[in-house]
């Protein structure tokens, strides 16, 4: 699949400010007054901006509110109700932790469990891609929750906490990884059920059916960006979650050492999930004779 | 409602002959023609006296050659365009309601006025029946041409889709894939119609008839003549020759 920027911001940047948003919700930091400010300013602005990334990838995005109509079918428009959900119910206990130094436990909990869910639903619309064999499996959502969780632990300043998450987030992608190398021969299609010639031999491409580039291609049939798989696999796991626990294991907690862990976990995350969509198959490319 | 239907009342779709499709493309090309000029976005080219042209299209001939152990190789032209599955995955996530399938004839259509563009549903359509118009910004897909099989403004032999009417060589049907005695089911119980993928679960309508098997001709073994010669390459001496050993190791 196309590693498009804009898809690749949008998950990294809301999952950890809605990750942020449940620890600030569920007030194992309670904040008040600046510091409230900032680190509720951090969790929306990140979600928001995510928000306003993936925006940019829709073709139409003066029709974007008619995505919030279809909750009951599409994971899509799930995720589009419980972001805006999460902020609206949210916004009270940011509120009242701001300007009144009253957290409210209330609108905090509700506000981070949706804000839990509304991760979730983000790796639901990946996960129920049928004809992307490796998204398609249970090993999807875990790297997406413990990813936004671990980097909003590391935001809210929670070391132990971030550095317990960011192993399990370790774990959550190699299983992610060895399980998705698998996957594509698991779900059974190729050029001989694409094609229903199977039985009689083994089907190859001829001639495709245009010379030039399309659309299908483009977005779906994407092999150059997977050149490299190995070594950013490496790059995601240490980055992204190996460098950071151990940096929050062995220096004493302070902005400095919480800094430098996010931004390799960040930029760990951006190498994973450049990778989520780089190598992920669609079945379509058994039409082209390619992968 | 992006849910899809319990049942259709019919279920419109194609019956395409692997067995006698030519791979001329004129399907290709009515299609893309008719829905240019009639119902929603024409379909976008690009580039197109450049240097890279590419368009966009519902329906594409592609050509497969399938390599038989005791046989000589088949070449099998293959069109391929919208299944209008049953189980259409890409109706359940449109986010806005703009994919849908109708009630009454099962065909898949997009309401483009509501598409966002997203392309979430290209994404999951296994057979890469959607695409994105590179100009209008819009989901596009095979209607089955339900601007004319109802249209009673065109004669009667011309209300079948814009492919099937052009195909001169008779590979495409267009029926009611529902109704046990019609021609195109008929077709298909006789010839053993096939589903595409069966194993992505999108039970799909639109069938496809394999080829029929071939005469088997005696063919004498060929292989030894077809075997390739080693051929004698005489190893280079001097600095060439070093040169050659160490570029052989790199």
């Amino acid at each position: 699949m196309h590693p498009a920027p804009s898809l690749i911001l949008f998950t990294v940047l809301s999952g950890t400010g809605f990750g942020l948003l449940v620890w600030l919700g569920l007030g194992l930091r309670a904040p008040t007054g600046l510091a409230a400010f900032i680190l509720f300013g951090l969790g929306y602005g990140l979600a928001g901006a995510g928000l306003i990334a993936a925006a940019f990838h829709l073709g139409h995005p003066e029709r974007a509110l008619k995505a919030f109509t279809q909750w009951r079918s599409s994971w899509l428009s799930r995720e589009a109700v419980l972001a805006a959900a999460t902020l609206a119910v949210m916004a009270p206990h940011a509120a009242g932790s701001v300007f009144a130094a009253t957290p409210l436990p209330f609108f905090g909990w509700l506000g981070a469990l949706l804000a839990l869910v509304t991760i979730f639903a983000t790796s639901m619309i990946y996960v129920q891609i049928k004809a992307v064999p490796r998204w398609h499996h249970w090993s999807t959502p875990p790297v997406f929750l413990l990813a936004g969780l671990a980097g909003g632990a590391a935001l809210a300043g929670q070391a132990i906490l971030a550095l317990w998450l960011m192993l399990a987030l370790a774990i959550a992608m190699v299983v992610h990884w060895m399980a998705g190398d698998g996957q594509f021969a698991q779900a059974g299609s190729t050029a001989g059920t694409a094609t229903g010639l199977g039985d009689l031999g083994t089907v190859r491409l001829l001639e495709p059916p245009h010379s030039g580039q399309n659309y299908l291609l483009r977005e779906m049939v994407h092999e150059v960006g997977r050149k490299h798989a190995y070594k950013l696999r490496l790059i995601a796991l240490g980055a992204g979650a190996v460098l950071p626990a151990l940096l929050l294991l062995l220096f004493p907690v302070g902005y400095l050492v919480i800094a430098l862990a996010l931004i390799a976990h960040i930029f760990g995350m951006l190498a994973q999930r450049w990778l989520f969509f780089a190598e992920a198959e669609h079945v379509v490319g058994l039409y082209y004779g390619k992968r | 409602m992006t849910s899809l239907p319990e049942k259709t009342q019919k279920k419109l779709g194609l019956v395409i002959d692997l067995d006698t499709c030519v791979g001329c493309h004129a399907c290709v090309i009515s299609c893309k023609g008719w829905n240019t000029e009639n119902y929603g976005a024409p379909l976008a080219d690009l580039d197109a006296y450049g240097e890279s042209p590419e368009g966009t299209f519902l329906n594409r001939v592609h050509s497969f050659e399938v390599v038989r152990e005791e046989a000589t190789p088949m070449v099998v032209h293959f069109p391929k365009s919208c299944l209008h599955c049953d189980d259409a995955p890409c109706v359940t996530v449109c986010p806005t309601g703009a994919s849908y399938k109708r009630v009454e004839d099962g065909i898949v259509l997009v309401n483009e006025s509501d598409c966002i563009g997203c392309g979430l549903c290209a994404w999951a359509c296994p057979y890469g029946a959607r695409e994105m118009d590179g100009a209008e910004k819009v989901m596009k897909k095979c209607t089955l041409c339900v601007d004319r099989i109802y249209n009673e403004n065109l004669p009667e032999e011309d209300r079948e889709p814009a492919c099937v009417r052009t195909c001169p060589a008779g590979a495409r049907h267009f029926g009611d894939l529902s109704d046990p005695d019609s021609d195109v089911s008929q077709l298909v119980a006789e010839r053993g119609g096939i589903d595409l993928m069966p194993e992505q679960g999108t039970k799909p309508v639109n069938k496809y008839l394999p080829p029929r098997p071939r005469d088997a001709l005696e063919v004498p073994d060929l292989k030894p003549l077809s075997a390739p010669k080693t051929p004698k390459t005489e190893q280079a001496k001097g600095f060439v020759g070093w040169l050659d050993r160490a570029l052989e190791k790199l």
